[in-house]
């Protein structure tokens, strides 16, 4: 019968089976698919789709020229028809417009001078409060973090404008400081570096807090014991001791807090001095209010890069940290 | 309680020093807690004194005490005669070996040793000549540029050993010294320590839960119990003359017999025990009151095991072996009474042929000499 399956038609398959068994699936799977590489595999399709692409264009837009159209752009390569060829237009003018114009240099500047500021009060004031709570009983330790990861609770927005309401001029300081008398007239608190320095420190400092933390809280508290024995001061042994032990977790901090404060938008905008841009305010006003795309990515990229050098530095010191230790 | 012979058999001769560390009436409590209750001791110089007990009888919290990272809820310490209270850690005349040894594992082994030295601001070749020497004593000379997770747990003992010692101490706390080295190294380890103490001539307290360690190591021996000091003596004196049930129970292995004192004469006393068909004879006198309560204990390697009932009438009892356990050097034997009470015997195997030595389920004599027996009121 035609199309019936015979034992003479099956005959090949079958002796295959006979020979390789049934077709495993879940073997082949296991061999070519293993777990760790899928679970790899989403922070890399993750990146790829929300860093790398976008990064990408944005490098684009950067090395091409400002055109007053939708999108605001020139195209960075296009196809001549009358001449049959493709017309590639690299243009650098955005770079070196970053360079030559002093506006762009003295935020850089300005920008990274207010993150590291910023950087080292987080530490001054992070790292005596991350030893407190590592050294804490068990049960406040974990009170104490809770009121460190609170202010999360609330929106970023509104935690900072809560600081405008408390440092202008008729604000919660300056009407306490006159009501008891101590002052005349009020002080100029808002739209300075100092409110800048404040809103940083005060966004910031949970992420000094909390790397600090986890490698003090490590630490063995019989090593300082060790210290003491030897004839060592307090202070000694915390300066040779836990400070050096404490390096990976005050380096991480750090970095937790310098990379986004430098960038940072909302702080300086809403507390800052209107004079003195910072670079993720010059940023933003190049691409919506100069609608200038090209010299708006130059920006962006030119800043990526300056946060690149430490994120590239602080993942070697890591790695060889790491290798250091068993 | 049981008289001691005036010549005490001490293991080895502990120098007449002088009394270097007085403990007065020392109370530690945390909370609720009683982790040191009134212990008062004197340490005298030179010797290795070791503190024993089971976990949580205060051994290592008096020991801290010592080093100063505990303040004594009530009591005084001396060293030296000079009174301790107020002073802290950093500025006594005493170095700490931690049990976890608490290398700096930021610093080289080298870069440990010096550390005490610098506190002490001594010049730089002065510290390197120090560090050099101490580290040829505990031979680790060549391992000086090595970090401590580069060592093993050996080296790491000697690296806190040499740590503590380049600060020539008088008074050397070592908190389980031992604890983290396996069998074979710790053997050897002890003998070195004791060499070592010998030679430059510190006081060694030493904390420890092993009793061989306390033994081998200690010319003196301070049992600990419930925070209190239970007895001092010499690794002879604690073995063979126990004071109490706890001791006699927690060093070594022990049968242990409840009775009625029914003679109590000053050169000899006999005892009734319900769990033994004839009555214990011990020669010596005890003094207590005919009738009252004691407890015979009586070491398993010095009751003998025969065939043929022994001549004597007392410190005899019949049995019939249950157990054997081979330890190589000597066999267990554990022989059941006609009351089901299991009495444990150890023999040494002096021979090498097996064929003539008692064996399970034989019936067999267990008997004592009149001197072994330890009678304990309490």
């Amino acid at each position: 019968m035609p199309g019936q399956l015979t034992p003479g038609r099956l005959g090949p398959l079958l002796s295959l089976l006979y020979r390789y068994g049934p077709p495993r699936w879940s073997h082949y799977v296991k061999t070519h698919w293993s777990g760790q590489r899928l679970v790899m595999a989403i922070p890399y399709l993750w990146l790829l789709l929300f860093f790398a692409v976008p990064f990408l264009i944005v490098l684009k837009i950067s090395f091409s020229e400002v055109r007053l159209a939708m999108p605001p752009y020139a195209p960075l390569w296009q196809w001549a028809e009358e001449a049959h060829r493709l017309v590639v237009s690299f243009n650098f003018s955005n770079y070196l417009f970053l360079l030559t114009d002093a506006l762009y240099v003295s935020t850089f500047l300005y920008s990274v001078k207010v993150a590291a500021i910023a950087t080292l009060f987080c530490l001054l004031l992070g790292y005596p409060m991350a030893y407190a709570i590592a050294r804490a009983t068990p049960t406040l330790r974990n009170l104490y973090l809770m009121l460190i990861i609170l202010p999360f609770w609330t929106s970023f927005l509104l935690r900072v404008y809560a600081w405008v309401g408390l440092l202008k001029a008729d604000g919660v300081i300056n009407n306490l400081l006159m009501g008891t008398g101590l002052l005349d007239a009020p002080l100029t608190l808002l739209y300075t570096d100092f409110a800048v320095y404040i809103g940083i420190v005060y966004s910031y400092l949970p992420f000094m807090i909390l790397p600090l933390y986890a490698n003090l809280e490590k630490h063995d508290p019989q090593l300082l014991e060790a210290a003491a024995d030897l004839g060592a001061h307090p202070l000694t042994s915390f300066l040779r001791i836990t400070w050096p032990l404490s390096r990976p977790g005050v380096i991480a901090g750090s970095l937790l807090v310098f990379i986004p404060a430098v960038g940072e938008f909302v702080i300086p905008s809403l507390l800052g001095r209107s004079d003195q841009l910072m670079i993720g305010r010059v940023l933003s006003d190049e691409f919506f209010a100069n609608r200038d795309w090209p010299v708006a990515s130059a920006v962006a990229i030119a800043m990526l890069l300056l946060l690149l050098v430490p994120i590239v530095l602080f993942q070697r010191f890591q790695s060889r940290e790491i290798g250091g230790r068993q | 309680m049981a008289d001691k012979p005036p010549e005490s058999t001490s293991q080895r001769a502990i120098e007449p020093g002088r009394e270097y560390v007085r403990i007065e009436n020392v109370s530690k409590r945390f909370g609720d807690f009683v982790a040191v209750d009134n212990v008062s001791l004197t340490i005298l110089k030179g010797e290795i004194f070791c503190l024993l007990g089971g976990s949580g009888c205060g051994k290592t919290t008096l020991l801290r005490m010592l080093a100063g990272f505990e303040t004594p809820t009530s009591g005084r310490i001396y060293i030296d005669g000079q009174d301790m209270s107020d002073t802290p850690p950093y500025a006594r005349p005493v170095n700490m070996m931690f049990q976890s040894y608490a290398l700096f594992p930021h610093m080289t082994v080298a870069k440990n040793v010096a550390f005490g030295l610098e506190q002490e601001r001594l010049s730089r070749p002065e510290i390197e000549r120090r560090v050099t020497e101490m580290l040829e004593i505990v031979r680790l000379g060549e391992l000086a540029q090595r970090k401590p997770h580069q060592l093993s747990g050996g080296q790491r003992q000697r690296v806190a050993l040499a740590r503590a010692l380049v600060k020539r101490p008088k008074l050397l706390l070592l908190d389980e010294p031992l604890g983290a080295l396996d069998k074979k190294l710790r053997e050897h380890t002890q003998f070195e320590l004791i060499n070592l103490q010998e030679r430059l001539g510190v006081t060694f307290i030493v904390v420890t839960h092993d009793q061989e360690e306390a033994m081998t190591l200690a010319s003196r021996i301070g049992v600990m119990d419930r925070g209190e000091i239970v007895q001092v003596g010499t690794p002879t004196d604690i073995y063979e003359y126990p004071t109490s049930k706890f001791v006699a129970d927690f060093i070594g292995s022990v049968n242990m017999f409840e009775g009625q004192l029914v003679e109590d004469e000053p050169d000899h006393v006999r005892i009734r025990c319900p769990e033994l068909a004839n009555t214990v004879y011990v020669d010596h006198g005890i003094s207590s009151a005919p009738g009252a309560t004691v407890w015979v204990a009586i070491r398993p390697e010095k009751i003998e095991l025969s065939r043929q009932r022994p001549p004597a009438t007392e410190n005899v009892q019949q049995g019939v072996v249950k157990e054997i356990a081979y330890m190589g050097d000597l066999s267990v034997y554990l022989v059941k009474l006609d009351n089901d009470r299991i009495v444990r015997v150890t023999l040494p195997n002096v021979e090498r042929h097996a064929d003539d030595r008692i064996s399970w389920d034989e019936t067999v004599w267990l008997s004592w000499h009149p001197t072994s027996p330890v009678v304990l009121a309490q």
